[in-house]
């Protein structure tokens, strides 16, 4: 009996966060946008959350395009299909790789990074003292936090993509000596713009959507100690990769099933 | 002279442990009140139940003529403006500078012109003497700085009640004078209210109008620092001297001491 | 304000590298071309059968891509195939041409092919080539290949005629 006892309060307990992640949620996003404060606070957290992230975006999306290229090549190659690389490389790098790989990246060095913040600004008072100066935190802190993330995602992805592909082509035609025509033409046969890289765009801007969404709510949501905000950071990064490895294979779904 | 704060039987419970029983406290306006007692009887819920960061289980918090837990968000945003709270940590945003932490109620709550801001948070530093560190961070200010530059912050709209969340603490005697000093002028020159709430008994008493102390829960004593000094009430009396046994007992409630050891021994 | 400012930089930097990499995803992995349509009109051709084909397969002429497709639909009281296809330059197919459908390859995917016919009359917006050989589908080939080799083998005259009218049937 206890153990079903148990497995209850913890359903309740799940059911609850999720309300009040979706109250905090509602909150800072519904309401009149401010332009004059808002702006430059949305800008600050492109900043912070995109431009910041796009060393380790480029970097890994070089490398995993490089051995995406390598590794095709020579597989393709036993069939004498090596010409197929580059529609293998751009249909795995814009329908899987570039949303799913930078979602997980982007959860590792933005998502940690707002949860982090948010609970340390938790922590030191400055979202009570905010309160207190009778601004509300959710719209001051949290709704930029969460545009930012929102926006930065999407792009992030598609930088990943461009650079992928573009590794893949340094190792294939560079390197390996593939004709530069065939790998593009091929490419541009297979891909179709509306079907597989708008389906890519989508499905990152549902990661970074959710993404974001789990950060700024483990922040806020954080007890207010510094090991609070470690478990908080670590909870971020966990979810995030969960919850993005889970919407993948639904949204494949849904989209190869022609939604 | 009319009460601005005037909290009845105000009851709030963290989980099952009870914090506050049916407290009564008015603070009257312009004057400076004090509300001591010994840790953990808290003294910062109480400051957060009346800028209406907790809902209380029981009781109103009327402030202004409003009560401030039945206001909508609006209303109860727009009565904060009216309210200025120093925080113990200071709490001042670390990712700006100590002018922009003192602009950022001004920009967010006025239309002033850029000027205009500027000249009132020059103002406000000067009234707390810290006019020349306004362009360093947080990171670099000694904390009884970092309280200094709070206040201004908290005065920044002219709020008609300023609350302390324990000023003195851990500070060294220079700037615990310093502090006694701003929060005495600010009330004088200013006409604030004051909501002082501390432990730290000689500092606190040396500025205060009226005093309630708190101790489990209830309000054990009230009155002006004079009165309570001369309390013959046991209580009241072992915290106003500092008396290190009395009604609240040295000892930390156990078993008898005695029967422990032996208990062990067979 | 000077830190302002190079954030703003840098935001701008990012925006911009991500319009550059739609712009490549779109154009230069998707294949989704600037070419302005204004000279391309669309002619339509009824198949019997057209196999494997999808939307968006290239029409060609002596191997020279020339358009695609645009649109295939069910005539519901012929029971063929409307295929509509984009062609890109004026004056280009004789009316009495021929569409065939190839397969690029073994395995690979349906294309169009156009065999001009001599005609000097050129089909316009909205005409219906009416000439058209259907999609070679591999399976009826095998089949008809193993039948016709079943015929060769047994030297028998009835069989060889039930293999007839077994296709024909």
């Amino acid at each position: 009996m206890e153990v079903v006892a148990k497995l209850g309060r913890f359903g309740i307990l799940v059911c609850e966060r999720i309300g009040i992640s979706g109250i905090i949620l509602f909150r800072s996003l519904i309401r009149k946008p401010d332009f004059k404060h808002g702006f430059p606070a949305l800008i600050e957290q492109i900043y912070a959350e995109g431009f910041l992230s796009l060393v380790i975006i480029i970097v890994s999306g070089m490398f995993i395009g490089m051995v995406v290229g390598l590794q095709g090549y020579n597989t393709l190659n036993k069939f004498g299909a090596d010409q197929a690389l580059g529609q293998l490389l751009a249909l795995s790098v814009v329908r899987e790789l570039g949303p799913v790989v930078t979602a997980l990246l982007f959860a590792g060095r933005a998502g940690s990074a707002l949860t982090a913040e948010i609970g340390l600004m938790k922590a030191t008072e400055q979202l009570s003292g905010m309160e207190m100066i009778a601004v509300d935190p959710l719209h001051r802190v949290i709704a930029p936090r969460l545009w930012g993330g929102f926006i930065s995602m999407p792009i992030l992805a598609m930088i990943f993509s461009m650079v992928a592909i573009y590794g893949g082509y340094f190792v294939a035609v560079q390197w390996l000596g593939l004709d530069a025509g065939s790998f593009w033409s091929n490419m541009q046969a297979a891909v179709d713009f509306d079907i597989d890289t708008l389906n890519g765009i989508i499905k990152s801007i549902v990661f970074g959507f959710v993404i974001t969404w789990i950060a700024v709510f483990q922040g806020y949501e954080c007890v207010p100690t510094s090991e609070g905000i470690g478990r908080a950071t670590t909870k971020t990064v966990v979810y995030s990769s969960l919850a993005i490895l889970g919407l993948d294979f639904v949204l494949t779904t849904m989209m190869l099933g022609g939604w | 002279m009319s009460n601005i704060v005037t909290i009845s039987n105000l009851s709030f419970k963290r989980g099952e442990r009870s914090i506050f029983d049916n407290v009564n406290i008015v603070i009257p306006q312009g004057k400076i009140t004090t509300i001591m007692g010994p840790s953990g009887t808290g003294k910062t819920t109480l400051l957060k139940l009346i800028g209406a960061q907790l809902r209380p289980n029981q009781g109103s918090v009327i402030f202004d003529g409003e009560d401030v837990h039945q206001l909508s968000r609006n209303a109860l945003y727009r009565a904060r403006r009216k309210m200025g709270m120093l925080f113990q940590s200071g709490a001042l945003f670390t990712n700006l500078s100590v002018f922009d932490n003192i602009a950022f109620p001004l920009l967010e709550h006025t239309n002033l012109s850029k000027r205009m801001v500027r000249d009132l948070v020059l103002m406000k530093l000067e009234a707390v003497g810290l006019r020349g560190a306004e362009s360093l961070m947080p990171n670099e200010l000694s904390g009884g700085m970092a309280r200094r530059v709070a206040l201004a912050r908290a005065i920044a709209l002219d709020p008609k009640i300023i609350m302390y969340d324990e000023p003195f603490t851990g500070q060294d005697p220079i700037t615990m004078g310093v502090l006694i000093k701003l929060i005495k002028m600010l009330n004088d020159s200013l006409s604030i209210t004051s909501v002082l709430v501390s432990h730290d008994v000689q500092e606190a008493a040396s500025i205060s109008d009226y005093i309630y102390l708190l101790s489990g829960g209830k309000v054990i004593g009230e009155g002006t620092p004079k009165d309570l000094f001369v309390s013959d009430q046991p209580e009241v009396k072992q915290f106003m001297l500092g008396l290190p046994d009395g009604p609240v007992p040295f000892h930390y409630p156990s078993k008898d001491f005695k029967t422990e050891l032996l208990g062990a021994v067979s | 304000m000077a830190r302002q400012r190079i954030i703003e930089i840098c935001v701008g930097i990012f925006m911009i590298l991500g319009i550059l990499a739609l712009v490549f995803l779109a154009f230069k992995v998707s294949g989704l071309t600037t070419y302005s349509y204004a000279n391309s009109y669309k002619i339509t051709a009824d198949f019997q059968n057209i196999g494997d084909l999808k939307v968006r397969a290239p029409v060609t002429m002596a191997g020279v891509k020339v358009g695609q497709i645009t649109d295939i639909q069910l005539d519901p009281e012929t029971y063929a195939a409307i295929v509509t296809m984009r062609i890109d330059r004026q004056d280009l197919i004789p009316i009495d041409s021929t569409a065939n459908i190839y397969t690029a390859g073994l395995i690979g995917s349906n294309y169009v092919s156009i065999t001009p016919g001599f005609s000097n009359q050129f089909l316009k917006s909205g005409d219906v080539l009416q000439r058209t050989n259907q999609a070679m589908i591999l399976q009826d080939v095998i089949g008809q290949l193993l039948y016709s080799l079943k015929g060769g083998d047994s030297d028998n005259d009835t069989s060889q005629q039930q293999a007839a009218n077994g296709s024909a049937n």
